[in-house]
């Protein structure tokens, strides 16, 4: 083998090694350009069909919404500069900037986002977001093509203030504003170029940066764009969002110096990332809950509460954040993350030590009709990877120790699992996750009302489901949490879904990039991060 | 050969229908589609979506529609990369495997064969049994084990060449090695065994009693007929190029055909997944009828 390379070695001209680069770097060797790991390819740069993190993330660049966030996360005037909200909640008043323009220098007015948000619920965009919308006025009977698109609640007062009218006051509604599927759309270009207006030749857009150059499964760059209202503080002039969607190779690529920045950290390579790179590693709490969701709808679990609260109990959180996913990831024992103005919910046996809810799982569990003679067989379902597996063995060993559960392991690719999962015919324990939209916990929370789609536990409880409605439309902050509250306190004593860890976000960041704030969302404007340059620093 | 042309050509439409009906009826067998995602669509949309593309006809009238399309050489709009259709995907994607593949199949004949011919010229001496034993681990070493220790000894230790992606000639290095390898391996055991027997027949002796040289023997007299096996492998080392392409562009993140047809496959973008299938049929096809005639040039007692 050795000499098969040898020979090799001679067919190709190699350059000698150059020493310089084996020592840890202080400068980016390509300058004021930021190099992203992007994760898998994005499907689509449009805004209003796009869906999933990797291209959020570089329309985030490109566009720009009526709000923006701070790298802190917290929410600052984007294209509105301000606004005014009415006391019913309801309707808010836009002023715009005067000075927002598009790429090509056009100014940006009223007239684009009415022209923007009526595309957005368009029944002919197709859009697979566009239920995030409906809390405007009509949005959801536009979307479902029973109302003409010039109902929907949003008007142009003039050119620069906008009206946006609500069908009934929703507290996270200028956090909306800064999800791609609020960010105005050039209409001349969408119109003429339809499915391709997203290309370098051809978009326009109104954020930071425009996009320049575009290679399906390679990468995706974009470049400051000079007409944007904030150019001043735009400190990097480019931007290259690599798709990778494999960790493990994000993390040589970020070793071979090729990446300043990754999205994501391969979690079993955690532990020489912390032994050689500590420094450069950043992990951060994220607004999402890794969980296993129970089929309600079948036994063995079909009005058992009891007995899922014993599978709940008899997992040791701790082994699991602390020994296994090892990342900084943290027990969770409600299913709303710690998010804004919300208090999560934890179970009453949350504050006891592990020997007593055990001790208590193994009487419910008893008291369900299992035991020794007659233990519960139960199937856990997982879409394929590593880490879900391991984590999986483990619970099983936990439930087996405990219970005496037998549990086995079933693993599918993620097309079929998802399929699967949302079928509820065959399975009974699943593992699955979910990451907020929007910093709310409402959008956790909906996910268990009976008619969602998305419930893929067959959770069914009226109280619960008339909670959440008083929630939705309740207009004092407070009275609202505490309905969501209770909501959540009830869903916990009937334990559909068994919260086991909240998510965090993880980046390898390179030294020379500078001005990095995690935030709960992870949300990262480019356009806040600077690179230190020799020229810099000496200065 | 004209004749051998036509018929070739009328022999190739039942394989290529045969391959497309398989590789159709395949994707579409495989549970989940293109627009399953962890947010789930309310039902309306995925009824929208399902009519804009078509996928709310029977199976076989969406297989009729797809040839319909393909005889006009429109293969459809990708499902996964909306922005794109599988044209332009294809056109993108090919020029990168091409050139990966191409030059790696040189390499791999350069390499094959040279080592097989120094190792059937020192036949049993310590040189051969070395060459021969790194050659046949060249062929049992899959490409996934290669190409992550070529990156981790060249690229991350060394940092000789990049880790992945596209650039300049530095990028190609270590997939086009990757890629070769197997092919090096297997072309050197079949150039060692036919340069064996070529080195031990008749006319050689003749030549050898002649008082030509090694040399001159070698190149002027052997190399011929000690490569036709060569040549009629070429055929299968396309397609083996061509499949190992799938690994190797996933591994590199080299953005060409095979990278596009893995991710395809994940995403359940049947036009994608198809419409590398028809071309890659295609390309296969033609190319083993082009061994066909170089085997004529080479040996003139090969009737076609």
């Amino acid at each position: 083998m050795l000499l098969v390379l040898s020979t090799l070695a001679a067919c190709s001209p190699a350059e000698p090694p150059r020493p310089e680069t084996l020592a840890p770097q202080k400068f980016s060797p390509e300058g004021n350009v930021l190099r992203k790991s992007n994760g898998a390819e994005p499907q689509t740069l449009d805004p209003h069909k796009a869906e999933g993190v990797p291209a959020a993330n570089i329309l985030r660049d490109i566009y720009e919404g009526l709000t923006i966030e701070a790298p802190n996360g917290d929410l600052l005037p984007g294209v509105a500069e301000s606004w005014t909200i009415d006391e019913s909640g309801t309707e808010y008043t836009f002023q715009l900037r005067t000075n927002a323009k598009w790429s090509n220098g056009e100014p940006l007015t009223a007239a684009d986002f009415v022209y923007s948000f009526r595309r957005a619920l368009n029944p002919a965009t197709l859009s697979r977001y566009a239920n995030i919308l409906y809390p405007i006025k009509n949005a959801a009977a536009v979307n479902r093509g029973e109302l003409g698109l010039d109902s929907l609640g949003v008007k142009a007062l003039s050119p620069h203030q906008l009206k946006i009218n609500l069908e009934a006051s929703t507290p996270y509604f200028l956090s909306l504003l800064n999800h791609a599927m609020a960010y105005p759309v050039h209409q001349a270009t969408a119109e003429q170029h339809r499915d391709q207006f997203t290309r370098p030749n051809n978009n326009v857009s109104n954020g930071a940066y425009k996009i320049s150059d575009w290679l399906v499964q390679s990468h995706i760059s974009v470049e400051r764009n000079t007409r944007y209202w904030d150019n001043h503080d735009t400190r990097i002039d480019k931007v290259v969002y690599l798709a990778i969607e494999n960790p493990d190779a994000v993390l040589k690529r970020y070793r071979a110096n090729e990446l300043d920045m990754t999205q994501e950290v391969p979690s079993r390579q955690l532990g020489w990332i912390m032994q050689n790179i500590p420094d450069e590693y950043v992990v951060s709490p994220y607004l999402g809950a890794y969980y296993y969701g129970i089929n309600t709808l079948r036994a063995p679990f079909k009005a058992k509460p009891q007995l899922r609260l014993a599978l709940a109990m008899s997992i040791d959180r701790q082994i699991l954040t602390q020994k296994l996913t090892g990342g900084g990831e943290l027990a969770a024992y409600s299913f709303v993350p710690p998010v804004t103005g919300y208090e999560p919910q934890t179970p009453y046996w949350a504050n006891w030590s592990q020997e007593e809810r055990n001790a208590e799982a193994r009487r419910l569990y008893a008291a369900s009709g299992y035991g020794p003679e007659s233990p519960l067989e139960v199937e856990v379902l997982y879409n394929t990877s590593q880490g879900h597996k391991q984590l999986a063995i483990a619970v099983a060993s936990m439930w087996k120790q405990n219970l005496g559960v037998r549990t086995t392991l079933r693993n599918q690719e993620w097309k079929v699992y998802l399929q699967t999962r949302a079928n509820k015919t065959e399975t009974e324990i699943y593992r699955s996750g979910w990451i907020g939209d929007y910093n709310d916990a409402y959008g956790f929370l909906q996910l268990l009302i009976s008619t969602n789609p998305q419930n893929d536990s067959g959770y069914a409880n009226t109280e619960f489901d008339h909670l959440l409605e008083r929630a939705a439309k309740e207009i004092d902050m407070s009275q609202r949490a505490i309905y969501m509250q209770q909501a959540e306190a009830l869903m916990l004593q009937d334990m559909p879904v068994i919260p086991i860890y909240y998510y965090v976000s993880k980046h390898l960041i390179k030294p020379w990039v500078k001005g990095f704030t995690p935030n709960i969302m992870d949300h990262v404007y480019s356009k806040d991060l600077w690179i230190d340059t020799p020229a810099a620093d000496a200065g | 050969m004209l004749r051998f042309t036509v018929k070739r050509f009328f022999g190739a439409i039942p394989t290529l229908l045969v391959l497309m009906v398989l590789a159709f009826t395949l994707i579409r067998v495989a549970p989940g589609g293109p627009f399953d995602s962890e947010k789930q669509l309310s039902a309306e949309i995925q009824e929208r979506l399902n009519a804009a593309y078509h996928l709310d006809e029977p199976l076989w009238q969406q297989f009729i529609r797809y040839l319909g399309n393909l005889l006009q050489g429109d293969f459809g709009p990708s499902f996964a990369y909306a922005d794109y259709t599988v044209s332009e995907l294809i056109a993108t994607g090919f020029p990168v495997s091409l050139k990966l593949g191409s030059l790696a199949m040189l390499l791999a004949i350069i390499a094959g064969v040279a080592i097989g011919t120094m190792a059937a010229l020192k036949q049993n001496t310590r040189t051969d049994y070395v060459v021969m034993t790194a050659a046949m681990t060249g062929v049992s070493v899959p490409t996934f084990v290669i190409a992550p220790l070529l990156v981790l000894v060249f690229a991350v230790t060394l940092q000789w060449f990049p880790a992945g992606g596209l650039g300049d000639w530095r990028n190609l290095v270590l997939p086009v090695i990757a890629l070769a390898l197997p092919q090096i391996a297997y072309i050197a055991r079949l150039t060692r065994g036919s340069m064996i027997e070529v080195l031990r027949s008749d006319y050689i002796r003749t030549a050898r009693a002649q008082g030509l040289t090694q040399i001159e023997i070698l190149f002027h007299h052997a190399l011929k007929p000690a490569i036709l096996p060569v040549v009629s492998y070429l055929g299968p080392a396309t397609a083996a190029i061509i499949t190992g392409s799938v690994v190797v562009e996933q591994i590199f993140g080299v953005p060409g055909l095979g990278r596009f047809f893995v991710q395809g496959a994940l995403n359940r973008d049947y036009t994608l997944v198809m419409g590398i299938v028809v071309f890659y049929g295609v390309l296969i096809i033609c190319f083993n009828f082009f061994v066909d005639i170089a085997y004529r040039w080479l040996d003139p007692r090969v009737k076609l």
